[in-house]
């Protein structure tokens, strides 16, 4: 008689699968939820028994001196626009370490991929604080030649790509970007930052699936500050957060505590050295509270309570956590943070030049074509005309 | 024996085969052939899209690249289009030179946020800091009996954005010539190719040669009227164009060939000679191609016209899979003739 030959694994396209004669369904949510590295505690004091990649003195104060000088931009040019002098800003109030402590464990030839919260890797890059102001200002002297909304930074040489409004649509980018690093084989990789909200949009499962294809040297930065303008995660999604995502696209994932510099520095700097010398893509959570508003044309007391919003600006404050870890080094007193905060603000000239008419039409394409000359010609020609109804300081 | 003459004809033909030696292939193939070319001569080429690898392409237009190049230059991409036109900007703006393929170019309604917000955009808000010389293409029209989703004519939705330039090839000759351009431009092109119209086969050059993006082709010159029109419906427009001719008209044929910018100074030249115009498209009446080229010639030429311009274009309505539905749906030649008749009244 012969044996019966029970089949418990088979060849299926994707790879082997064992069977089970147990109807078990996974289930939507883990017991636990996924753990988050955190090196300094709420005091600035060191965890014990933690794996964070060491700063030397000088990064560490660059760090808090870059993270100081974004929070006092941002109380800068939050006013000009409360005062009217610019249109709009969008503040990163809470979310200084993600933005310094990632930038600082980058390359100047990593490609950044921002969403729009992120101006603090610009500023680690060299950035000036008058160069944020020709842009948010749209003066003569801004990179992006007065075309786009304020706080749409971009900067070629700093290897920072313009800021669109559009949500999600950079992380494609980035993902093609990596394989353009890697078919040239640099040693760099591309970095791409969104967040909580940004990844509902298609864009972003599907950048993750192609990074994972094509084994692209790309790190995901997830900024999850809780609120997507007035929509609390509870309302954007149901998995435990976004790290446990990486492994349902094949994507090696870590959830970090956003708001201690330490481990962001860390875990971006071990993504870093994965994603290039791997050539794989990496996704870290950065959990962390977005203490400003989405904007300036949001008022965010009107979702959420105002004492919510004032514990995580005080208490959990990432910037005087890190202080808190150089001045108990030595690297830093009450003297310096003073000089440095009265240094800041002195930096920033307001009146400029508007761009000229024609940059409306250059650009465009490579060349001017003829359709937008004749454009330019009639747009001019009516200024000409009726000039006391357009701007006497807008140069033609 | 040979008269002198004949002596003299066959050593002009002798000299031509050597100066000008061609070779004869399908437009498909010659899509190909452009593509490799700019390949072989210009390393940061490189190819995108769904089945385009070791499958060669739906249509076969990237048929043994894989083969020749490797797969980093011709990547397989998982079905999304709007990451991978995303991808394609991304490594666009890095350096590489992608030539994105849509399956089918309705499927890149999926890729418009990509195309509009970020491709047609960001050299000009980044103050002209990052240039996205990608080219996208791919097959749409009206083919045969495909269902409404695959016959799209995408040139409608897509004419209006800024910062892109539109061509559509119609023969094996611009079809090589109009990719190699394309590929060369610093500008995001986007190239429209015709599922139909894949098979055609004409002999081209052997030298390397490109195609103007912004000019258009004078297909046949004539008198009496002005016929604009690009793509499959050329091929109607030269059937109806026979019958004309039999019946006593001379129409001139014009393939516009460039859908964005359109080469005003050929049409202009050609409405200056016959004052009458008659557009012949595939796009649907409302907020197409014809819609546009109506209004930018009325525009520019109403001093010219000596009767309203005519456009003969599909119905508003979603292209029917029944070939009968399908097939008057489109114009047909005798719909060309009857125009032509009407407008040289």
């Amino acid at each position: 008689m012969k044996a019966f030959i029970s089949c418990k694994v088979l060849d299926f396209p994707g790879g082997k699968v064992v069977f089970s004669p147990e109807m078990r369904f996974l289930s939507e949510s883990p017991s636990v939820y996924s753990q988050c590295y955190r090196v300094l505690d709420d005091n600035g004091q060191l965890i014990s028994h933690n794996n964070f990649v060491p700063v030397s003195k000088e990064v560490a104060v660059k760090m808090y001196s870059n993270m100081v000088t974004l929070q006092t931009l941002d109380t800068i040019f939050y006013e000009a626009q409360r005062q009217g002098r610019i249109s709009f800003y969008v503040t990163s109030i809470g979310e200084e370490a993600i933005n310094i402590a990632s930038a600082a464990a980058l390359t100047s030839d990593d490609i950044v991929f921002p969403q729009y919260r992120e101006p603090g890797v610009l500023l680690w890059r060299g950035f000036t604080l008058q160069e944020f102001a020709n842009q948010c200002f749209g003066n003569k002297a801004d990179y992006g030649k007065g075309r786009q909304m304020p706080i749409h930074y971009g900067s070629n040489k700093l290897n920072y790509f313009t800021v669109a409004s559009t949500i999600a649509t950079q992380i494609p980018h980035a993902v093609g970007a990596a394989y353009s690093l890697k078919m040239d084989k640099k040693d760099a990789c591309a970095v791409t930052y969104f967040g909580d909200g940004g990844t509902s949009e298609g864009d972003f499962h599907a950048a993750m699936n192609f990074a994972a294809v094509t084994e692209s040297p790309v790190i995901f930065i997830c900024r999850n500050n809780g609120w997507a303008i007035s929509t609390p995660t509870s309302d954007q999604f149901r998995s435990d957060g976004i790290a446990v995502r990486g492994q349902a696209y094949g994507v090696r994932s870590i959830r970090v505590d956003g708001n201690d510099a330490l481990a962001m520095y860390s875990a971006v700097h071990s993504a870093r050295h994965m994603a290039v010398n791997e050539h794989r893509p990496i996704l870290i959570e950065a959990v962390t509270y977005r203490v400003g508003h989405h904007s300036t044309s949001d008022d965010s007391t009107k979702y959420r309570p105002a004492n919510e919003i004032e514990w995580w600006r005080m208490a959990r404050d990432p910037v005087t956590r890190f202080r808190k870890w150089i001045e108990i080094n030595g690297w830093w007193g009450s003297e310096a943070e003073s000089q440095l905060r009265s240094s800041i603000r002195s930096q920033i000239a307001e009146r400029a030049e508007k761009p000229p008419v024609n940059d409306l039409f250059t650009d465009v394409y490579d060349n001017i074509p003829s359709n937008l000359r004749e454009q330019e010609k009639l747009l001019k020609e009516t200024i000409n005309r009726h000039p006391k109804d357009y701007p006497a300081d807008v140069p033609i | 024996m040979l008269t002198p003459f004949q002596y003299l004809l066959s050593g002009i033909y002798l000299t031509r085969y050597i100066l000008y030696s061609r070779h004869e292939l399908l437009l498909f193939e010659a899509l190909q052939e452009g593509l490799e070319e700019e390949m072989e001569r210009d390393l940061r080429v490189c190819v995108m899209g769904e089945d385009v690898g070791h499958y060669g392409g739906s249509y076969k237009v990237t048929k043994g690249l894989a083969k020749k190049f490797g797969d980093l230059r011709v990547l397989d991409t998982p079905i999304a289009e709007n990451s991978f036109a995303g991808m394609g900007i991304g490594a666009a703006m890095t350096g590489l030179r992608p030539v994105v393929e849509g399956m089918n170019m309705g499927f890149l309604l999926l890729a418009f946020n990509q195309i509009s917000n970020n491709c047609g955009m960001l050299h000009y808000t980044s103050g002209g800091q990052f240039t996205i010389p990608i080219v996208i293409r791919g097959p749409g029209g009206v083919g045969r009996q495909l269902g409404a989703e695959h016959s799209q004519r995408l040139e409608s939705y897509f004419q209006s954005i800024p910062g892109i330039q539109m061509v559509a090839c119609s023969t094996p000759y611009n079809a090589k010539g109009l990719m190699k351009a394309a590929i060369r431009s610093e500008n995001p092109v986007i190239l429209f190719e015709h599922v139909l119209l894949y098979n055609l086969k004409e002999r081209i050059p052997d030298e390397d040669y490109i195609c103007n993006l912004e000019e258009a082709e004078m297909v046949r010159p004539g008198e009496h009227v002005t016929i604009l029109t690009y793509s499959r419906m050329r091929y109607h427009v030269m059937q109806a164009a026979k019958t004309l001719v039999n019946k006593g008209y001379d129409p001139e044929v014009i393939d516009i060939r460039s859908l964005k910018p359109f080469d005003l100074y050929t049409i202009g030249n050609s409405v200056k000679k016959t004052h009458r115009v008659l557009i012949v498209e595939e796009c649907m009446r409302t907020g197409g191609i014809g819609a546009s080229l109506i209004a930018a010639i009325t525009e520019n030429f109403n001093d010219y016209l000596d009767a309203p311009i005519m456009c003969l274009s599909s119905q508003d309505v979603p292209t029917p899979y029944a070939g009968t539905l399908e097939e008057v749906t489109v114009v047909q030649p005798a719909q060309i003739v009857t125009a032509v008749e009407q407008l040289c009244q």
